[in-house]
């Protein structure tokens, strides 16, 4: 299932047993993942290497031992070249706020060697593809995080690379915007057919969002797979009913019934609202969602609702969660 | 799964045009050299405001102006008076205007640097295909260049204005040359000390004060030890004092070499020998200035 190598005959990024090692810490440790065209995620917690990897990628940073291709040019040589086809977008705020969307886009897209005239150009295109409008004329200092985040991905589209490295592009935003900018990176492999590389904490977020997923914690690469994978292995159903005449305790009766039938039901996880009255299995398939809504309608009962529990990704890496340690143990063990 | 060719512009947006969906770019690329113009070009406008908000406009065209009218007085008393010379030369004239180069010095080259690192744009610089070095380069260049506008436009002034005044040619032309290779010493000089300074104090203010301070603390301490030493007749130590701050270096290099009257006390002007010591630390401070940006930069990267 664990696909190390190149899944398609494209790769996009390749890296080979790469290391970064600061004097104190060890950012990368003998990382080797292959990245295809799409839309990847690369998630891990805050000092992951995320930040480091991306340095390494665009060039910028020697990486201590083993080797790196992005777009099949080696990162330690042909590091300009790489700049050149491909659009960062910093995590950090970066936008200078006395002057405008379109000025200070048109200024990004000259430093990535657009002649002035196609830069004017492409600078209203991209602001229109990432939604602004009217308010691209109005200096960058009264716009709203959303906003700044759309002027931070369009300076990294401007220059219509073959490969975006999108560094943490939710971060900040409310859930509307999140779900916007979501759509918006979709969107930049879809219609504008440019792969993406987009690094989150999240990794629900990504689930919807990416056709691949890479997991990395303390630098070491602790998964790499397609999306549909990583759901399979990870989907949890959660379940409530209404309480009739009949069964005073829905919630009760379903588990029973489950139960009799051969499921292992668990009960909602402590400290989610609506503990208790919520029932947690895993899903096997569409037969299981067919078994709940049969169980539930034999029983009489009002099914109130039936969801994928997304997992976060910290389930992935902490020992602290005793109840899925089975799960995640089943989930690490895909990345080695 | 967004197929649809929609841009994300849900609702209430009857302005929208014709959606013409995602144009790739087939065209030229033009590379690191032309990135460094581009932003050599952008710095060299926006040090006198051109391209940024009228508010950040009206100082430096304003410190412009002031160094320019002094000589477009000169020069109408010139012709005026029908005078056999300029009432002042070519090479003084950047020494007596010095307040308005450090002014002009402290308030633009922290609006050169100090933004890109304040407000972190210098990553996103260094994404693309330039490096540390054109980033430096062109912002040294673009620096120097605008301050050499502001220092040789009103030499120019005088210039034609001389000529008009029907003074001897030969005689107004060398001393034109003379002044023009000195403030083009000064405006490196300058420019390399005001960025430096503006690279390590990115905050907001501190680097305008910083610069100042470097500029005019400097010349205050060093003309009152050369008062003291002419005062005390110790003449030989004045040139030598002169090397401690960059108006004085300035002074003595084209007092030494430039045919300049030094405006040290008493006039003393340094010999050959100390001449060439002046000119030496002159080019190694510019040096040194890049060699420092250079540091600055590579450490900021991403």
């Amino acid at each position: 299932m664990v696909r190390v190598t190149t899944f398609e005959d494209v790769t996009v990024i390749a890296t080979e047993s790469l290391s970064k090692r600061y004097p104190r810490v060890t950012a990368l440790d003998r990382l080797s993942v292959d990245v295809g065209p799409g839309v990847t995620g690369l998630v891990g917690a805050n000092g992951a290497g995320k930040s480091t990897l991306i340095k390494i990628l665009l060039g910028l940073s020697p990486a201590t031992e083993g080797r790196a291709e992005v777009l099949g040019l080696d990162v330690a040589t042909k590091g300009a070249a790489i700049r050149e086809r491909v659009g960062y977008m910093p995590e950090h705020d970066c936008l200078p706020p006395d002057v405008s969307a379109t000025e200070f886009v048109v200024h990004m897209a000259r430093m990535s060697g657009l002649p002035p005239a196609a830069a004017r150009e492409r600078t209203a295109d991209t602001l229109r593809h990432v939604g602004l409008y009217e308010e691209r004329y109005r200096p960058i200092g009264g716009y709203s995080t959303g906003m700044k985040q759309r002027v931070k991905l369009a300076q990294a589209l401007v220059h219509d690379p073959q490969l975006v490295l999108l560094d943490e592009p939710t971060n900040g935003l409310d859930p509307v915007g999140r779900d916007e900018m979501l759509g918006l990176i979709r969107r930049i492999y879809t219609d504008f057919g440019i792969s993406v590389l987009v690094t989150s904490h999240l990794l629900g977020e990504l689930e919807r969002t990416c056709d691949h997923v890479v997991v990395v914690d303390g630098g070491k690469l602790l998964r790499s797979s397609s999306t549909t994978d990583f759901t399979q292995t990870t989907t949890t159903l959660a379940i409530e009913v209404t309480d009739t005449d009949e069964h005073p305790d829905g919630t009760r009766a379903v588990r029973e019934a489950l139960h009799a039938r051969g499921m292992d039901v668990l009960d909602s996880g402590g400290g989610l609202p609506g503990a208790g009255h919520v029932l947690l299995l895993t899903a096997q398939g569409e037969e299981t969602y067919d078994l709940v809504r049969d169980v539930v309608a034999d029983l009489g009962l009002g099914l109130v609702r039936m969801e994928q529990r997304r997992h976060h990704i910290s389930e992935v890496f902490t020992n602290s969660d005793e109840q899925r340690d089975a799960q995640r143990k089943e989930a690490v063990g895909h990345g080695n | 799964m967004a197929t649809e060719h929609s841009v994300a512009a849900p609702s209430g947006d009857q302005t929208r045009i014709h959606n013409i969906g995602y144009r790739t770019y087939d065209g030229p690329r033009l590379g690191r050299a032309y990135a460094r113009r581009s932003l050599y070009s952008q710095s060299l406008r926006g040090a006198y405001g051109l391209g940024r908000s009228v508010k950040s406009k009206v100082l430096p065209m304003l410190l412009f102006v002031v160094m320019c009218v002094p000589a477009a007085i000169m020069v109408a008393v010139a012709v005026a008076t029908k005078a056999k010379e300029l009432p002042l030369d070519y090479t003084r004239y950047a020494i007596v205007m010095q307040a308005v180069i450090s002014l002009y010095v402290a308030s633009q080259a922290p609006q050169s640097v100090s933004r890109d690192l304040r407000f972190k744009t210098v990553p996103l610089y260094f994404s693309r295909p330039i490096e540390t070095a054109d980033y430096v380069r062109a912002k040294f260049a673009a620096m120097a260049s605008a301050l050499f506008i502001l220092t040789a436009a009103p030499l120019l002034v005088l210039y034609v204005g001389a000529l008009l005044a029907k003074l001897d040619f030969a005689d107004q032309t060398k001393g034109f040359a003379q002044g023009v290779v000195s403030v083009a010493l000064l405006s490196l000089l300058f420019a390399g000390l005001g960025l430096v300074v503006a690279a390590i104090t990115p905050r907001r203010g501190f680097g305008i004060a910083a610069v100042i301070a470097v500029l005019t603390i400097s010349y205050g301490a060093v003309s009152t030890l050369q008062a003291i030493a002419e005062a005390q007749s110790s003449t030989g130590s004045i040139a030598w004092i002169g090397l401690f701050s960059p108006i004085t270096l300035i002074d003595g290099v084209q007092s030494a070499f430039l045919g300049a009257s030094s405006a040290f006390p008493g006039g003393v002007a340094p010999t050959n020998g100390e001449g060439v010591v002046y000119v030496l630390l002159t080019l190694g401070l510019i040096a040194a200035c890049y060699g420092l940006l250079m540091r600055r930069y590579r450490k900021v990267g991403l």
